[in-house]
């Protein structure tokens, strides 16, 4: 018990923070951009937890508030798919890196796989699917459309979170920021060049 | 009626095109964009279970013990499966574990952190058995076999032609290098799985993330005892595939009797390393290589040997396709697979065109070098030798050669190797690479339906793995009804519908764009003979276009007007692949990179990256020049950072994680640019597909401009930085 309030944010807290602190920058530059360090710097707070029982834990989602009862070791994105059905956030790896899993939680790009679930209780989390309300949908959505970003498309939710919250903080970012900013995020089929220009358009527009 | 010769299936003019060929958004990006797309990993239909498995930890081993009750009694543990593969639970006997990660034991529970509980309180116990891994090490595996007994060599079938030696002695130079390519997984995001949910005993419905749609369902019925019309397959989006997406594969039909057996529908994905480890390798392969050249750079003769490794099947990349591309007058071709305790391979993306590209063209690259020659005058003065299969692309070669090296800026840029000169410690290098690929019309069938009211649909069993499938039908149905995307319907993805080829080969857009552009040909005649009668105006006269049905350019009838003289119920048609006229196949395709190396650090940058790529008649331009990214940006990956790294210690697979396996991220790929090469010629070709060629070239091509910037040849792929710092130091422009 003791243990796992320390580490707070899961198993894989402690051994990101040596990671990054240990890699090279274009690593910790992803995941500074995607506040993946968030994790780090909250680690030590105390959490909310009595109990390694599954428990009510109430998440605010895209606006709505949702009660669960889950394990306090449920991760955020596996509360988010599988007890939600909110399947726009995927899981590609187990100890996440890859970004597709990407939801913002009070205005932050955060991996939904580095975070618990209880650990988040309170603080407003968007998913892809609050970026779209029927025939109303996020600019962002709109300009990987037209840039075909992209392909198999099962990086591409977390793609367009990613790009949502990097341009609310970057709305007029260069090509480099870019880059560095959307490094989080891995694609397997090579749609790297349809969200540069996705990205780029909406940095000319002012990140709409 | 119309004069039947006017009717045969074809394209029409080019310039009369609304939608072919031009910039089509795909009508699936908004679903996935928006998360709203339903992979097969998003299926949460009520009461699902979550399926983790227990997979080796050993190279080679058999089971000394395994106890599944604990995990049994775990509550939410809902049904536990021993793969018969690995353990036959009736006779309580091992069978040969035979590489790491190889499935054992699948659990299904309530929740994931459930099924988690119960793989960690399996018990079990293995007896190590003797392993080998290394499969760049052909001495080793010839020790490995004379000290065990185990056989780890394969003895390829040996090639020869003309007298290389002769020519050898002749020729103005002569050139031995080492070359090489490590294995590298399929690595698609959404993992390999299924989500099985029956109905009684007798109806099972699978989603699958698969290629394969109309030719799984009866690798799940056999092994499961039912009638393959009991099994519907449904896969409406995959998240990437490869190749290695063809089968139901063991773990599906574990997800299948855990359903069963639990009497509720289960998801089984697998988990990132078991994805690496199990579902999908590409070959390796390691030459020694040597080439004989006339002074002009005219290569005269090639005799290698070869080695490598496809796992436990003891293959290794084809050695009869080596040299790739061309085929030179005097050959000698030694080979040997070595049988390693490593996860099978299965094709991945033009098997196996960048292994045979990458040791063929560096190679050759070397001999421009030796002779100090430009290497775009060494490839152009040897297209004399491309390879009489496809001996008819050289001209297209030499036109996208052309193209490219403007856009590269070649002439401009280039220098003789390792002579870039500069003060500081990184280097600029230029590099090129030319490819093949077949690309055919594969099998395809549709029901294609225009009901009275207008609208259209279209049913069958295939499959869009991002490829654009969806959208290259909807263009090719609007295009030839005269009508928008949005007034077509596509409705693919399920075993049910029309039966349709897998997606491997190219072969997909080639299959349905015919299908359907006969199937709504044929649809469109029988309208017009209705519009003829109906409106006394000559059936041959008519044409449909803007929503509208016009005879000779004058408006006759609204599409919905002509589209209810079809009566009461639908027009209904059945498509079929129709090469002849629509299709084609085999292409080239040229791709040139310029690079940088840091000298100090061995990392290596792409600055400039071009493609010019033929492909025939093109649908859809976004979609087609989206393809060749893709491959490009899969093949940097392959050259600079991706490979599979096994332990030789311990017989396993390193870096079966995405942390240090590594992929390259947005800020790795510097400038792209693609140039589709689509002359006359190539539109009155008719479709041919383009999903694997691109994807081909960029080993060699990095390759080479890493050597040219250089001034040594880095031997093995990827390049990585210490790969890079060893040939440096061997002795490199530094």
């Amino acid at each position: 018990m003791q243990d796992r309030q320390q580490t707070g944010g899961g198993g894989s807290t402690v051994s990101r923070r040596a990671f990054l602190q240990g890699s090279g920058a274009a690593v910790a530059a992803t995941a500074v951009a995607t506040g993946a360090t968030e994790v780090v710097a909250e680690a030590n707070k105390p959490a909310r937890l009595k109990s390694a029982k599954a428990q009510k834990v109430v998440l605010t989602v895209n606006g709505k508030e949702h009660t669960l009862m889950i394990e306090p070791r449920v991760t955020l994105l596996e509360a988010l798919r599988n007890d939600l059905n909110l399947t726009g956030a995927k899981e590609v790896s187990n100890v996440s890196n890859d970004g597709a899993d990407t939801v913002i939680i009070d205005g932050k790009a955060v991996y939904a796989s580095t975070r618990l679930a209880i650990e988040v209780e309170g603080k407003n989390i968007t998913t892809v699917e609050g970026l779209s309300e029927g025939k109303n949908v996020d600019e962002v959505i709109t300009a990987f459309v037209k840039h075909d970003a992209t392909q198999c498309g099962y990086c591409t939710p977390g793609f367009v979170v990613a790009v949502r919250a990097f341009l609310n903080k970057n709305p007029g970012a260069n090509l480099e920021q870019i880059h560095k900013g959307l490094g989080g995020n891995l694609c397997r089929c090579g749609t790297y060049a349809g969200v540069t220009a996705a990205a780029v358009e909406l940095c000319k527009k002012g990140g709409a | 009626m119309a004069d039947e010769t006017t009717r045969e299936f074809s394209w029409g003019p080019r310039e009369e095109n609304v939608l072919i060929g031009k910039d089509i958004q795909r009508i699936d990006g908004i679903a996935k964009a928006t998360g709203k797309a339903k992979y097969t990993a998003d299926i949460n239909t009520p009461g699902t279970l979550f399926a983790k498995l227990l997979t080796s930890n050993q190279a080679h081993a058999k089971i000394k013990l395994l106890n599944i009750e604990p995990a049994k009694a775990i509550p939410g543990v809902r049904a536990v499966y021993v793969f018969p593969t690995a353990f036959d639970v009736e006779t309580g006997e091992s069978k040969e574990i035979r590489w790491d990660g190889a499935p054992i034991v699948a659990v299904a529970a309530d929740r994931p952190e459930i099924a988690a509980d119960g793989v960690r309180a399996i018990e079990i116990q293995y007896e190590p058995l003797p392993f080998f891994v290394n499969e760049e090490d052909l001495e080793g595996a010839q020790q490995a076999q004379e000290e065990t007994g185990e056989k780890r060599i394969k003895k390829l079938p040996k090639s020869s032609k003309g007298d290389v030696e002769a020519a050898q002695s002749e020729a103005a130079v002569v050139h031995t290098g080492y070359y090489g390519i490590h294995t590298i997984s399929h690595c698609c995001l959404e993992p390999h799985g299924s989500h099985c949910e029956w109905d009684g005993d007798e109806k099972l419905d699978v989603h699958l993330s698969t290629q394969n749609v109309s030719g799984t369902p009866g690798q799940f019925a056999g092994p499961l005892g039912l009638e393959q019309s009991a099994v519907e397959v449904i896969g409406n989006y995959e998240g990437g595939g490869f190749g290695s997406k063809f089968a139901a594969d063991e773990w599906g039909l574990a997800c299948a009797v855990l359903a069963k057996e639990a009497g509720k529908p289960v998801r089984l994905m697998l988990d990132r390393a078991t994805d690496l480890k199990v579902a999908g390798t590409r070959p390796s392969g390691f030459i020694e290589i040597t080439i004989a050249a006339d002074a002009e750079g005219n290569i005269v003769s090639w005799d290698s040997n070869l080695w490598g490794s496809s796992g436990m099947a003891g293959g290794t990349v084809s050695p009869n396709q080596i040299p790739y591309v061309f085929d030179f007058p005097n050959v000698n071709r030694n080979a040997t697979g070595l049988i390693c305790n490593t996860g099978p391979n299965r094709a991945w993306r033009a098997p196996p065109h960048p292994q045979l590209c990458a040791l063929t063209q560096t190679a050759m690259d070397d001999v421009a070098a030796k002779l100090q020659m430009d290497s775009y005058d060494l490839f152009m003065n040897n297209l004399q030798h491309v390879s009489k299969a496809f001996k008819e692309r050289s001209e297209v070669y030499a036109e996208e050669m052309k193209i490219a090296a403007e856009m590269i800026d070649w002439k401009g840029k280039w220098h003789p190797h390792g002579k870039g000169g500069g003060k500081g410690a990184v280097k600029r290098g230029l590099g090129m690479a030319l490819h093949t690929w077949g690309g055919g019309a594969g099998p395809c069938t549709c029901l294609l339906k225009i009901h009275p009211d207008g609208s259209v649909e279209t049913f069958l069993g295939s499959q869009d793995l991002g490829t654009g499938t969806r959208t290259v039908i909807a263009i090719v149905m609007a295009e030839t009804f005269g009508l928008t995307l949005d007034d077509v319907k596509v409705n693919l993805g399920s075993s049910k519908y029309p039966k349709s080829g897998a997606s491997g080969g190219s072969i997909t857009v080639g299959g349905v764009s015919s299908a359907h552009r006969m199937a709504a040909q044929s649809a469109l005649w029988k309208i017009f003979d209705l519009v003829a009668a109906k409106y006394n105006v000559g059936a041959d006269t008519l044409s449909a276009k803007g929503g509208q049905i016009l005879s000779s350019g004058k408006p006759v009838c609204s599409w919905k007007q002509a589209a209810a003289l079809v009566g009461p119920m639908p027009l209904e048609i059945q498509g079929a692949t129709e090469k002849e006229g629509l299709t084609s196949s085999r292409v080239g395709g040229v791709q040139m990179v310029d690079v940088s190396v840091d000298t100090e650090t061995g990392k290596v940058s792409i600055n400039d990256f071009v493609c010019v790529q033929d492909c025939g008649l093109i649908i859809d331009e976004l979609t087609a020049r989206s393809q060749v990214l893709g491959g490009m940006i899969m093949g940097i990956s392959y050259a600079l950072t991706e490979e599979r790294i096994m332990d030789n210690k311990t017989g396993r697979y390193m870096n079966a994680d995405l942390e240090n396996y590594k992929l390259p991220r947005i800020g790795d790929i510097g400038n792209l640019q693609v140039k589709m090469y689509q002359p006359a010629s190539e539109y009155n070709r008719g479709v041919v597909g383009l999903g694997e060629p691109p994807v081909i070239s960029p080993g060699a091509a990095i390759s080479n401009a890493v050597a040219n910037a250089i001034g040594v040849r880095v031997p093995v792929l990827p390049l990585t930085p210490q790969r890079v710092l060893d040939a440096l130091q061997k002795g490199g422009a530094a």
